[in-house]
């Protein structure tokens, strides 16, 4: 195995939405190409946006390109709400259960 | 739900547009092409749907929709208002009103009121359904008339959904505009429900080829909601330079889906699927459109296809847009150019002048006792600023009488119908203002005196056509001001009253006696005696509760009077008189004896001395000459009894007294008008002055009435006096000739004095006078 890490895990916290947009783009596309499994973790989202969105489904046709694997997790109220708004859970084929705090 | 101050004005204000509105179709049926008058009434009706739907009334809005659906032909052009929709039109207006109203109590409308409307929107749709291709533009999120218009779109194959089709396509640079899809998808959900929305995603690219800051989405949504077009399209208005919306109703044709097929980027068959993931379009429906697709047009194309090109769409969706933003322009405009006052504030703003005249009164009155020349001229300069500042008050109450008028042009148009006599109105002085709380309260009585005109004034046709008059009957209401009162006439020309028949039935009730020597102003009088009634008076008309007497007591309840004028066979002017104002007067103030009084100097014609010359000559009676005219007057001093003040007084009617005054050069027996200054120059004068001094002199002020004349006699003029009428209490309820009271500058109370009752009981025992006299000469 290379030295490169399995899994990465990438939080995105507060605003995903046109503010941040390039910054996570570059995130994300920096650990596409240097890990194999990525997970993002929602869970601080405060607000989503379409541009928020876009990324997430350009993020996941990145990874399909390359074959490698990416993941949504921890989906904050936020990011479930606009999901649910433009019915695009299905999609990502991520769960989206909002996990327990407790 | 408790009604809040936006409701009350959306209330008032739907109340205004449908009097406008109303207004509109009454002068349509003359101009039935006036594109002012139809333009007036759409956009009345259109208003009313939109600020209906902001309240979330759907009732209000579904009904008015139908309403406005017509009326969008009407200005398309396609349909005409004649007497039958204009008559279906004011049944609109008043339904509307009536769901107002229902909306103003808090309650829900009843049965009868669903009823009426659901009759109505049936009527509509008649007229809807005239032309076919207005199916396809105008969908009325209504059910009984989508029950309709489903039947009627089925048979040119609509789809079978419930649900709007919403496309949205936005622009790339939609996202750096600071607009967000989702914020319209989520505003959407505001106003109706999103039954499915599939996500486009295909034109985001892969994350190396992705501009963060570009819209790559679409959205196909199938939206349920009860509200219009306009409305969806207004949820994007802000975008519609930057995205490609289309908008489908509910049971659009299949053609118009393939149209939306074919005109967005996608491949056609994905978009198909979409169409039916949506469940706007089930796979039959999909299947027979593509099949026509494949059939390469060939299916005949009704009218309303072509419309939805989307080269005609767009500029219907921007013409909406425009419309509203021209609206709202309008709304704004409007607004700052009138200021909703609380009634109450106006009020008590104007008691204040009130006050403000009184002690600006006081002021004047110390500064002139003070003898300080700066100090006077300071408060006089204050008193005429006061005067300004009371003119102006009192203009803010002051409405014009037209609105009142005009909505008789409704009344008569009912009414003439119902009783089946032609029947017109014509109005003038509508211009002219009297104050918002007289405005209030004449609206009954005018309303019964013009039923009562309609009814009983003007004959049938055939007795019009044998007295040689025209066949259509003439009612007049006419306003104008005249000496401090508004005057307001009804007037028709019809048969007149008829005289013999008051004074019968006036016997039969023992109103009056059959030996009574009556003048014919006292004979038409007797209309307003509670309980009268002819025979031939009754019917359903009359039987609204209100009958002349209790017209009688509310014009009286406003300080106001009746008469009427009545010609047999040339018709009949019923005349109502009514204060200008209700709280501040200029006065006339007076001194008899050791009292003072104030008369309305409005009423005031001159002031005329009364000499002993003249007392002599009416032999005992209070008549005068006053040039070649008789004069009828009055003594206060006899009317009020007013003692004599403790001063050594020479008896007028002394012959001495009498002798040494007729001795007089000149000016005595030539009716001199004598002003408070003209006496004061008089008392300046050496040789003149003991016509003042050691004789009490008197003086007449004439007054005018409703045209009659009268003279008050009294002793001193004091001048003009700006004053504040107070009520007198309950207590003087019963006294005779005394309007109110006052307060002097000098902190006196003095009484004001009511001339009309004056004037009318000296005008009174004249004609008992000479109604007797009549009498006892043909006798």
């Amino acid at each position: 195995m290379t030295k490169k890490a399995v899994s990465h895990c990438i939080a995105i916290a507060g605003d995903f939405t046109i503010v941040n947009a390039a910054a996570v783009r570059e995130q994300l596309l920096a650990a596409v190409d240097s890990t194999e499994d990525i997970e993002v973790d929602l869970s601080d989202v405060t607000e989503i946006d379409s541009a928020g969105l876009q990324l997430m489904i350009a993020a996941k046709r990145h990874v399909a390109d390359k074959k490698k694997s990416l993941r949504f997790i921890g989906h904050s109220a936020a990011v479930l709400d606009a999901l649910d708004l433009i019915d695009l859970a299905a999609h990502f084929g991520d769960p989206v259960l909002l996990h327990s705090r407790a | 739900m408790q009604l809040d101050d936006v409701l009350h004005t959306f209330i008032a204000e739907a109340r205004e547009l449908l009097e406008q509105m109303e207004e509109s179709l009454l002068r349509i049926e003359q101009s039935p092409d006036d594109p002012d008058l139809i333009a007036a009434i759409f956009r009345a009706a259109h208003t009313i749907k939109g600020s209906a739907g902001l309240f979330g009334l759907d009732r209000m809005v579904s009904f008015t929709h139908v309403a406005e659906s017509v009326l969008d032909k009407v200005r398309n052009r396609e349909l005409r208002i004649e007497s039958e929709l204009a008559a279906l039109f004011l049944g609109v207006c008043d339904h509307l009103g009536v769901l107002i109203d229902h909306v103003a109590e808090n309650r829900e409308p009843d049965a009868d009121t669903h009823k009426a409307g659901e009759g109505l929107v049936s009527k509509l749709s008649v007229h809807l359904g005239q032309l076919p291709q207005a199916d396809a533009k105008t969908h009325a999120p209504v059910e009984h008339t989508a029950s309709v218009e489903h039947a009627a779109s089925a048979e040119v194959g609509g789809a079978d959904t419930d649900n709007w089709h919403i496309s949205l396509r936005f622009d790339r640079g939609m996202l750096r505009l600071g607009m967000d899809p989702l914020a319209f998808i989520r505003y959407l959900t505001t106003f109706g429900e999103i039954r499915h929305i599939v996500t486009l995603t295909e034109a985001a690219p892969s994350l190396p080829d992705l501009n963060p800051e570009e819209c790559y989405l679409g959205f196909e949504i199938s939206y349920h909601t009860e509200a219009d077009k306009a409305t969806i399209e207004g949820a994007f208005e802000f975008v519609r330079n930057d995205a490609t919306i289309r908008i489908l109703p509910p049971h659009s044709k299949i053609s118009e889906y393939l149209r939306l097929i074919e005109g967005m980027p996608e491949e056609e068959l994905r978009l198909g699927e979409i169409l039916v993931r949506c469940g706007t379009l089930t796979q039959a429906e999909l299947d027979d459109t593509l099949r026509r697709q494949a059939a390469g047009g060939e299916a005949p194309k009704p009218i309303g296809e072509v419309l939805v090109e989307e080269h005609i769409v767009l500029p219907r969706v921007v013409e909406a847009a425009l419309d509203k933003q021209k609206q709202v322009r309008e709304h704004k405009a409007a607004e700052n150019s009138l200021i909703r006052v609380n009634a109450e504030k106006l009020d008590e703003h104007i008691n204040l002048v009130g006050e403000l005249i009184i002690t600006s009164a006081s002021t004047a009155l110390f500064a002139q006792r003070a003898n300080m020349p700066d100090l006077t001229e300071a408060a006089a300069r204050l008193s005429r600023l006061v005067e300004e500042v009371r003119d102006s008050a009192l203009t803010l109450r002051m409405v014009q009488i037209g609105a009142t008028f005009n909505k008789f042009q409704r009344v008569v148009r009912d009414v003439s119908a119902e009783i089946g006599k032609d029947i017109h109105l014509e109005i003038s002085g509508a211009e002219t203002e009297l104050d918002k709380t007289v405005v209030e309260k004449i609206g009954d009585p005018l309303t019964h005196l013009v039923r009562n005109s309609m009814d009983h004034g003007i004959e049938p046709a055939e007795v019009r056509l044998a007295h040689g008059k025209p066949i259509h009957g003439t009612i007049r209401l006419n306003a104008y001001h005249d000496s401090g009162s508004i005057v307001i006439e009804v007037a028709d020309d019809g048969g007149g009253l008829n005289k013999e028949r008051i004074l019968k039935k006036a016997i039969e009730r023992e109103l009056v006696k059959p030996d009574q020597p009556l003048s014919d102003q006292e004979i038409h009088n007797l209309i307003f005696e509670a309980g009268f009634s002819t025979a031939e008076q009754v019917n359903n008309l009359s039987g609204r509760g209100v009958g002349m007497d209790v017209v009688r007591r509310n014009i009286t309840a406003l300080r106001g009077s009746m008469e009427i004028d009545s010609a047999e066979g040339v018709g009949t002017t019923m005349r109502i008189r009514l204060p200008l104002t209700l709280a501040i007067i200029d006065g006339f103030l007076v001194g008899v004896g050791g009292s003072s009084f104030v008369i309305p100097l409005e009423m005031v014609v001159e002031c005329v001395e009364l000499t002993a010359e003249q007392t002599r000559a009416a032999h005992g009676r209070n008549h005068l000459d006053l040039r070649g005219e008789v004069l009828p007057f009055i003594r206060l001093k006899d009317l009020f009894e007013i003692p004599e003040p403790p001063l050594p007084v020479i008896d007028p009617e002394d012959d001495g007294f009498m002798a040494g005054i007729s001795a007089l050069p000149g000016s005595a027996q030539n009716s001199v008008i004598l002003t408070a200054e003209g006496a004061a120059a008089l008392a300046a004068d050496p040789d003149l002055a003991f016509i003042l001094h050691p004789v009490k002199r008197e003086n007449v002020v004439v007054v005018q009435y409703a045209g009659h004349r009268a003279g008050l006699v009294v002793e001193n003029l004091m001048g003009e006096y700006q004053t504040v009428i107070r009520p007198l209490g309950q207590v003087f309820n019963g006294l005779q000739g005394i309007a109110g009271f006052t307060i002097l500058g000098n902190g006196l109370v003095t009484l004001i004095l009511d001339v009309p009752g004056l004037v009318k009981r000296i005008a009174r025992n004249e004609d008992r006078l000479n109604a007797k006299t009549a009498y006892l000469l043909t006798a």
